[in-house]
């Protein structure tokens, strides 16, 4: 498969910007400067970046608790996501949604989303809007293997196939909903509730940016040719706990080890370009160098922003009492 | 200007606003009715009890959705659909069947435009019907408003006749925030004279049906229609009252509820949802605080006791507010002294 070269390093320095997004906020959450709940998407960044790179702003997603990538895959721009989670007014959603919450509909982005298995119904709305706007979008839910198991989500297969909506149902699959193994919560497999509502399903090794691109890139042309909804199964690995301070006691001591030695898709990424004489390693180096700057700026500037205002506790309330 | 029943009225509200803008579309299980059986839509249902019926063979397929049975995702892919471009009308059929897809209106729908920063708008209906009345028992009889009235971010409304339900649903349809639209299952046959063409009744502006001197009375939906016969009856026995329907319980017109207070001094509320923390029990709560001094009785509620609805005929009639409950209530609140202090 050919993929353009401009694609290609937009896509590696959205994956580079997501892992040093991540990096940084785990080390910043440590301080206590971060309110709220922040759950790391780091070590599956290929996923987001490699379903994302098929899609145009007109195309929607919704998304997860573990949202940061799935945003900045779509194009949330990084310093609003820093702001919002530091509750700051400059945030994308003027400090009123978090981390949890971030979304921007300009680009596509409908949500991460607090409630498991929350999206998946809700880009059965957005697939219906492309569909009868017939204005060529398609519809992406990421959702998690805990969120598989939602009524919410079946529910959701179910419609989309009885409506035939142009929607992809992304299961990210990193093994564990919450601290409890998919192996012990999730019946069947994944291919079967696919086969199961008539819908195609393809999988694909999430390390592997070139394998997702590819399979989403399948999924996607599927849907978007009318021949309605797609499930795509990507098989990744989480590298933090399910929320900040979490200890992960329910890990072996080596998974994650092995997680980042073996299956990290940025460190695949660059042996396969550099190794195809697509990109010297000099260019690559560059793109960190101005991904690392490009966070800092946001830290700073996150820190350095006004918090709201009392008048904005009541701004955006349309309901009077 | 014709004769119109509450479900003609609904129906015609419905369809007007489809016709005017293209992206009105409805969702429901049975609003079309008849997907995929054996006879073919042509005599479609139109929903259980017939409100939509004729949009289907008017507005066709792609305008008039039957979903299956599973309001979770129905009822989220109407708020996914309004947060990108269209206007989805979402037929829940009876309320009592919000508990499936709570967390699609709660967390989701009433949301977005806060939660996000503004950013988003969400012009969703969502129509069910509630209400007592029809022997359906405890998981079809349910007044829910008080609940989806406690959640901020969504509107609620309960018309209390045909001509209040064409207008406050053409209101609703074109408001750009989510709106839960209640309707009466008993009322459904009420005829009353409805303008043919399209009107707007704004949302949370109260209505007064009658003005009067010695008592204000509030009530909702079905309600209203009892207080004004309570009312009358009691004009024969020299006692003038006022009757608010406030039309939505949220927005809820305060200002008018203490505004009749303050001319009568005196408070019925007929509420015929469960009684701890329902609408009853918050304008007690409003017209306490903010309108004490005016009060020359202690304020009465008309209400259900804290049971699930029966099914009996004999004991859901015990259990629902009735002519003679609102009756008796304001006769009480005018047989009150105030003990004066020693």
């Amino acid at each position: 498969m050919q993929i353009a070269r401009e694609t290609l390093l937009r896509s590696y320095r959205a994956m580079r910007t997501i892992r040093m997004f991540e990096e940084r906020l785990h080390v910043e959450f440590a301080t206590g400067e971060i309110p709220g709940f922040v759950h790391l998407y780091c070590g599956e960044e290929a996923s987001a970046v490699g379903v994302c790179a098929n899609l145009t702003d007109n195309d929607t997603i919704a998304s997860t608790h573990r949202g940061h990538g799935h945003c900045i895959a779509k194009g949330v721009e990084v310093a609003g996501m820093m702001a919002e989670i530091y509750g700051r007014s400059t945030g994308v959603c003027r400090g009123k949604g978090g981390s949890m919450h971030i979304a921007d509909l300009a680009c596509g982005m409908l949500g991460a989303n607090g409630i498991v298995g929350g999206g998946p119904p809700l880009i059965c709305g957005a697939a219906l809007s492309h569909k009868t706007l017939r204005d060529g979008g398609v519809a992406v839910a990421f959702y998690g293997d805990g969120a598989s198991n939602e009524g919410t989500t079946l529910e959701s297969l179910n419609l989309a196939s009885v409506w035939q909506l142009p929607a992809v149902f992304v299961v990210e699959d990193n093994g564990y909903g919450e601290a409890t193994a998919a192996s012990f919560a999730c019946a069947g497999t994944q291919k079967a509730r696919a086969a199961g509502f008539g819908m195609p399903y393809i999988e694909c090794d999430g390390s592997d940016y070139f394998a997702v691109h590819e399979a989403a890139g399948e999924a996607i042309a599927h849907a978007r040719a009318g021949k309605g909804p797609v499930m795509l199964h990507v098989h990744l690995q989480r590298w933090y706990g399910h929320f900040e301070g979490d200890a992960m006691t329910y890990r072996a001591p080596n998974e994650v080890a092995e997680a980042k030695r073996d299956h990290d898709c940025l460190k695949l990424f660059r042996e396969r370009v550099t190794q195809a004489g697509l990109f010297e390693d000099s260019v690559l180096d560059e793109v960190d160098a101005a991904v690392t700057d490009e966070i800092e700026a946001a830290v700073m500037q996150a820190k350095d922003d006004p918090l709201p205002q009392s008048a904005d506790l009541l701004a955006d309330v349309y309901v009077r009492y | 200007m014709s004769k119109k029943s509450f479900r003609q009225a609904i129906n015609e509200a419905l369809r007007q606003e489809m016709r005017r803008d293209p992206t009105v579309i409805l969702m429901g299980e049975d609003v079309a009715g008849g997907r995929g059986g054996s006879a073919g839509t042509a005599d479609a249902w139109g929903g259980v009890l017939g409100v939509t019926k004729g949009l289907y063979e008017e507005f066709g397929e792609t305008r008039v959705l039957d979903t299956p049975i599973t309001e979770a995702s129905y009822i989220g892919a109407a708020a996914g659909a309004a947060v990108t471009g269209l206007r989805p009308v979402a037929e829940l059929m009876f309320v009592d069947f919000v508990g499936c897809c709570l967390d699609q209106i709660m967390n989701q729908a009433a949301k977005f435009r806060y939660m996000f920063g503004g950013k988003a708008r969400t012009p969703l209906v969502i129509r069910a019907m509630y209400g007592a009345g029809f022997n359906a028992a405890a998981q079809h009889s349910q007044a829910l408003y008080p609940l989806f009235t406690h959640i901020p971010g969504l509107k609620v409304v309960i018309p209390s006749s045909p001509y209040e339900a064409k207008g406050l649903l053409i209101s609703a349809i074109r408001d750009d925030d989510p709106v839960i639209f209640l309707e009466n299952k008993v009322m459904y046959d009420v005829e009353e004279d409805v303008p043919d063409e399209p009107y707007a009744i704004p949302l949370g502006e109260a209505n007064l049906t009658r003005e009067g001197d010695d008592v204000t009375i509030v009530a909702f939906g079905r309600m209203v229609g009892m207080a004004n016969e309570a009312a009358d009856r009691l004009a024969k026995k020299g006692i003038s009252c006022t009757v608010i329907d406030p039309r939505t319980t949220s927005p809820l017109d305060s200002e008018t509820i203490l505004e009749c207070v303050a001319d009568t001094g005196r408070l019925v509320i007929v509420d015929e949802s469960s009684p701890r923390c329902n609408m009853a029990t918050d304008i007690a709560a409003l017209v306490a605080e903010e309108a004490f001094d005016a009060l020359r009785a202690p304020i009465r509620r008309v209400v259900p006791p804290h049971t699930p609805v029966p099914f009996a005929t004999v004991l859901e009639t015990l259990y629902m507010p009735s002519v003679e409950k609102i009756e008796a209530a304001v006769t009480a609140t005018m047989n009150h002294r105030v003990t004066e202090k020693v």
